[in-house]
Formats: C-alpha cells, sequence, structure tokens
C-alpha cells in the first residue's frame, strides 16, 4: 500500500514535454494522420484504464449509492425510497456495536502495531547480527492471508485446541485462557492478531525512517550524554513523525476495511462480540436480502475512509507545495 | 528509501563495559521473544500437518508430536471433502492460481504503460485521470460488490474464475498505476526529451528507454499483485461458489463451519497450501517486497 500524492506536481514538471512543443519536420498546418495520432498515443493509452477507473470509481461508486437511497429489498428496485435505510441501520443494535467495536479496534490495532513496530525497528537498528534475518521473520506475516492468519491464530487461541488445552495437559489444571469464546475478551484477540500481522509493516516504514535520520543529530546528543533510549525518544523519533502519520493512515485503512481475519478468527462473535462494519455490509446485502440497507453500511464504510484519508491527501499536498516553496 | 545512509556509529557501543553487556543482552533477548512469538503459528501448524488426528484431539495444537506422516498432505491435497466436493484442495490451489497469473500480468502491463504515459507525457488534466486512476486504491470493495455483481452476470462471468480476473485486474490497475508512476518520475526528463529530439515516439521511448528502466518496479509490482491477488477473500466469496472458489474461501468453508467431524491435520495442510505461494515470493523477492511498501511512504 502506497501512500497517495494524488495532484501534486512531480519533481520534473517543469522539464516534461510537451506534445505542442514537439519539434516535428513536417508542416505544422498539414500534419500528416500518422503525425496526429502519434500526438494522440498518450491519451489513447491511457484510455482503457481511465474508462475502468471512471466506471470502477465514480459509477460503481454512484450506483451504490442510489441503491442505498433505493427502494431495494432481495432484488434492486430502483425507485427512490429515501434515507430510510440509513435510519434503519443506525437504529439496528449490530451496526451500532460493529461501529463501536470498529472504533476500539482500530484504536488498539493502529496504537499497538506502532508500539510494536516502532520497538521491533529501535531493535534492529542496533547494529544487529543477521538483520535480514530478523527482518524477514517480523515482516512475513504480511505476506500470508487473513484468512490463514485467522484461522491459524483461531486454533491457537480455541480452549480445545490451543494454549488453555496445552497448560491443563502441562499440569496446570486450573490454567484459564478462553478469551476467544469470551464475550468481553474476543475483540482483544482480533486486536492481537491483527498486530502480529500488521507490526512487521510499521517496523520495515519506521525502520526505513531510523536510517534516514542524520548520524550527526544522535552523536550531538551523545556527546551531550543522553543515553540511548533518552535520544531515541527526545531525537530520533521526533524527527521522523511524519513517517508515523503515513503508517496510521495506512493501518486506519487496513482497520476500517477489516473482515477476512474476523470471518477466519470468530466469525465475528461470539454473539455480536466481534461484528465489524464489513462483516454487517456481506451480511445485509447477501444472506439477509436488504441490499438497500447493506449499501448504506457500504457508504458509511465509504465515509469512514475518507475521513482518515481526505485530510491526510490535503495535508501531504500541503507539505509538498510548502517544500517547495521553501526550496525556491 | 531503505538501503541508504545508515548513521556511523554504534548504539551499542557507548557507556561502561557491563552496561553494553546488559543493553546488547536485552536487545538480543527481546528479538528472540519476538521472534519466538513470530513464528510460532508457522511451526504449530507445519507441526499438525505431519499428525495424527487422535493425537490431536488428544493433546491439542500444542503438544509434541510422536508419530508423523505425510499422508494428510496427500489427502488435503488429492481427496479432502471441502463443501460436499471430495477433490481435495487441488481444486481450489488451482482456481487462485488460474485467476492470479493473468491477472497479475494484465494488472502489472497496464501499470507500466500508464505509469510511463502519466509521467512522462504531460498533458491537460493528466494530475485528474492519476488522481481518479488511484482513488481506486482507496475505494472500499463493498461499494463496488453489487455493481460488480450486476456487470459480472449482464456480461456472462458471474461464478467464473474469469470474471474474477476481470475484478482484480481493475483493481490491481490502481496499485500498479501508483507504483510506477511514482517509479517513473525519478527518470529524468532529458533522457526523455533527447530521445524525443532524435525523433523518437511514444512507443520506442518506452521500449528502449522506460523498459530497460523498469524491472525493479516490475517484480515490485508482480510481488504486491500476486500476494495481494492470492490472499483475497471478498470478492471470491461473493462472486463465485461451489468448486469455482479461490482456496481462501475453500479454507474458510471446511474451518468455519461448526458442525461435524474435525479433520485437524487435513486441515492444517489445507491451510499450508494456501500460505505456502505467497510466501515462497515472499521469501524470494523480500527486499522488493519491503521497496513496495516503503515506495511513496518514506521521503
Amino acid at each position: 500500500m502506497t501512500i497517495l500524492r494524488a495532484g501534486s506536481p512531480s519533481a520534473g514538471a517543469e522539464l516534461s514535454t510537451n506534445s505542442n512543443k514537439k519539434p516535428m519536420m513536417q508542416d505544422p498546418s498539414q500534419p500528416s494522420l500518422a503525425a496526429r495520432l502519434a500526438r494522440w498515443t498518450p491519451q489513447m493509452v491511457l484510455f482503457p484504464t481511465l474508462a475502468a477507473a471512471f466506471m470502477y470509481v465514480v459509477v460503481f461508486s454512484a450506483w451504490t449509492l442510489w441503491i442505498s437511497v433505493s427502494q431495494s429489498t432481495l432484488l434492486p428496485n430502483m425507485t427512490y425510497g429515501g434515507f430510510g435505510e440509513y435510519a434503519a441501520l443506525w437504529k439496528s443494535k449490530r451496526w451500532v456495536v460493529s461501529y463501536q467495536n470498529l472504533f476500539l479496534f482500530g484504536a488498539l490495532y493502529v496504537l499497538g502495531s506502532l508500539f510494536v513496530g516502532t520497538l521491533l525497528a529501535i531493535l534492529i537498528d542496533q547494529r544487529v547480527r543477521f538483520e535480514s534475518v530478523w527482518r524477514t521473520i517480523f515482516l512475513y506475516p504480511l505476506a500470508i492471508s487473513f484468512i490463514v492468519t485467522g484461522t491459524v491464530w483461531r486454533w491457537i487461541f480455541h480452549p480445545q485446541t490451543g494454549v488453555e488445552r496445552a497448560l491443563n495437559d502441562l499440569g496446570w489444571l486450573s490454567a484459564n485462557f478462553d478469551w476467544i469464546t469470551d464475550r468481553d475478551m474476543a475483540l482483544y484477540v482480533v486486536v492481537f492478531t491483527g498486530i502480529w500481522h500488521a507490526s512487521g509493516f510499521a517496523m520495515a516504514l519506521i525502520l526505513a525512517g531510523l536510517r534516514s535520520v542524520d548520524g550527526d543529530l544522535i552523536k550531538a546528543a551523545q556527546i551531550d550524554g543522553a543515553s540511548m533510549p533518552r535520544i531515541y525518544r527526545k531525537v530520533v523519533l521526533p524527527t521522523i513523525w511524519p513517517i508515523f502519520i503515513a503508517v496510521t493512515v495506512v493501518l486506519l485503512q487496513f482497520a476500517i476495511k477489516t473482515y477476512d481475519l474476523v470471518v477466519a478468527l470468530t466469525q465475528g462473535g461470539p454473539g455480536v462480540a466481534t461484528t465489524v462494519p464489513a462483516i454487517v455490509v456481506y451480511d445485509l446485502m447477501f444472506q439477509r436480502g436488504q441490499i438497500a440497507q447493506g449499501a448504506a453500511a457500504a457508504v458509511m464504510i465509504l465515509v469512514a475512509l475518507a475521513i482518515v484519508i481526505v485530510p491526510y491527501i490535503i495535508w501531504t499536498n500541503w507539505r509538498a507545495k510548502k517544500e517547495g516553496q521553501t526550496h525556491g | 528509501m531503505a538501503e541508504t545512509t545508515h548513521q556511523a556509529f554504534d548504539p551499542l557501543a557507548t557507556g561502561s563495559h557491563a552496561r553494553q553487556l546488559r543493553a546488547k543482552f536485552t536487545v538480543y533477548a527481546l528479538l528472540v521473544f519476538f521472534a519466538l512469538l513470530y513464528l510460532s503459528p508457522l511451526v504449530i501448524i507445519f507441526m499438525n500437518s505431519f499428525r495424527p488426528l487422535e493425537e490431536i484431539v488428544r493433546e491439542g495444537f500444542i503438544s509434541a508430536p510422536n508419530a508423523l506422516s505425510a499422508q494428510y498432505w496427500v489427502e488435503a491435497w488429492s481427496s479432502f471433502c471441502i463443501g460436499g466436493n471430495c477433490e481435495g484442495v487441488s481444486r481450489y490451489f488451482s482456481n487462485t492460481l488460474i485467476m492470479t497469473i493473468p491477472a497479475t500480468i494484465l494488472s502489472t502491463a497496464f501499470g507500466v504503460v500508464n505509469g510511463y504515459a502519466l509521467s512522462k507525457w504531460r498533458f491537460k488534466y493528466d494530475t485528474w485521470v492519476f488522481g481518479l486512476i488511484t482513488l481506486g486504491v482507496f475505494l472500499p470493495a463493498q461499494m463496488t460488490l453489487l455493481p460488480w455483481a450486476f456487470v459480472l452476470g449482464k456480461i456472462g462471468l458471474s461464478n467464473t474464475i474469469g470474471g474474477l480476473v476481470l475484478v482484480h485486474t481493475v483493481q490491481g490497475i490502481s496499485f500498479t498505476t501508483l507504483f510506477c508512476r511514482n517509479y517513473f518520475v525519478a527518470v529524468p526528463d532529458d533522457l526523455i526529451k533527447a530521445a524525443r529530439i532524435d525523433g523518437a515516439g511514444f512507443w520506442r521511448i518506452f521500449r528502449r528507454i522506460m523498459l530497460p528502466l523498469s524491472p525493479p518496479i516490475l517484480i515490485v509490482c508482480v510481488i504486491w499483485q500476486f500476494t495481494g491477488i492470492w490472499n483475497e477473500f471478498l470478492f471470491g466469496t461473493v462472486f463465485t461458489s461451489g468448486s469455482n472458489q479461490p482456496i481462501t474461501s475453500a479454507i474458510v468453508a471446511f474451518s468455519g463451519s461448526g458442525t461435524g467431524e474435525r479433520h485437524y491435520n487435513v486441515e492444517a495442510a489445507s491451510v499450508i497450501f494456501a500460505a505456502l505461494p505467497p510466501l515462497c515470493v515472499y521469501v524470494l523477492g523480500g527486499k522488493y517486497f519491503v521497496r513496495g511498501l516503503t515506495s511513496g511512504a518514506v521521503k
């Protein structure tokens, strides 16, 4: 996942060639067909993608938006039906719980991943031996699907097959570890597994940031007699704060879109204890035949994403512009 | 980028000798602790894919194995019953493969050409075009499920792997275009300018200048698309059913059903089949995997 800088001027924009200034040998008033075609090659090459993106981003979004205010139930019925489905959605306990879960899960997942990621990055930054081995170990969960991750961790967390069973068999008979089947604790199992999956991502980006910090800065702090933890806290980490913001935005996106992990780990249960908005969308659309309400729920997910991403894009563009100004 | 400057000092070589030793010990102890935590699921699942079922049922997943056998891998591959279909995961594995390879190639090919066109051939509203394409990266899949279901039905691709290839290609182009455009922006424009003065056109410059510079970003795109599409679950579950589903859906189908007899060892082997291809890609191309992560996010 990469961070978007939509619309920001590229480094060499003013250098870039422009088709109109092309030094052609032909008479400008009568360009050959081939030359005229050649001038439009970039646009023609981009056309299929642009058409697909337009359909995908604009038409599909508008379509789902319209379904959400239509009278559709099991089948699409595109007659306007007002915003009743949004009201019904926010009245349903399941949806409200799922949104609360998203807030708690999102906050703990992002903070936890950032914390573990920062810790791992700092550890690896200590000129340790076999650096690439450590990195490979901490990052590999990211290559594995949420489905596999959730399935394996469910076996580990389940009292019958996992940790509790192992502890009991070791002789600790009163050992009790049934968070995954406990309404109050199951969400923390999802948080833990999410952090296991994503902290390597945070580590990779933060480590890249640590490596970009000016070594002289650290030396100066060392000469002043500051201890290593203090140097990281007061000097190094504050200088790479934009990376923390970038990682936070990406992780928040992951959190809002979370679906597969919960399906594989807890299926939203026990009860609705770990239900997240994406699960509600799927159920409404494809299990309960309430596609208008499902579409309304999908729109709410889009709104949550927009709340995270739009300010970030505006901010990065503003920063890029400011940097451009200060550099002349 | 990750591989550039590194501060020229050794943080552990400061302070008194005892303090240095203590610091070193703490660092390695923490690293080992986290490494064990990260590797434990992998070890547990491998171990249990070789154990007899009664042993797992009796002792759970986390216990020392006694008898080991590779027969559960064979069973998982060729005769395991998933949703009433007793062909093993091989069927779903090949579904995913047939879906992932064309979608990866198509989205990467489009992305490279798009990235080149958007970074080196400025035209009116080009940033708007780029913005629209990259919005596809952020759009939640839930917003597209109903329209896709309708469109796939209309063009006769409902419940086909071809339909999934289409969905993943369209969605993937957003990612690859973003990757490639950000990569090609760093190629000096003078290079293109000079080639154009020599009379080279769009495709000639692409073949002669851009393509030879592309391998790193091509690898990044292929790795990201391959792992992303291989691991995808929602589209596969919504747009296909039964024996046309990808392997992620098959895993949920057998592990999600709480009823019936469980075959933990065969299930574990099946899960490994689902995890292995992206894991191999990651181990082989780890450097590029990280580069894909850091490109754009770190400046």
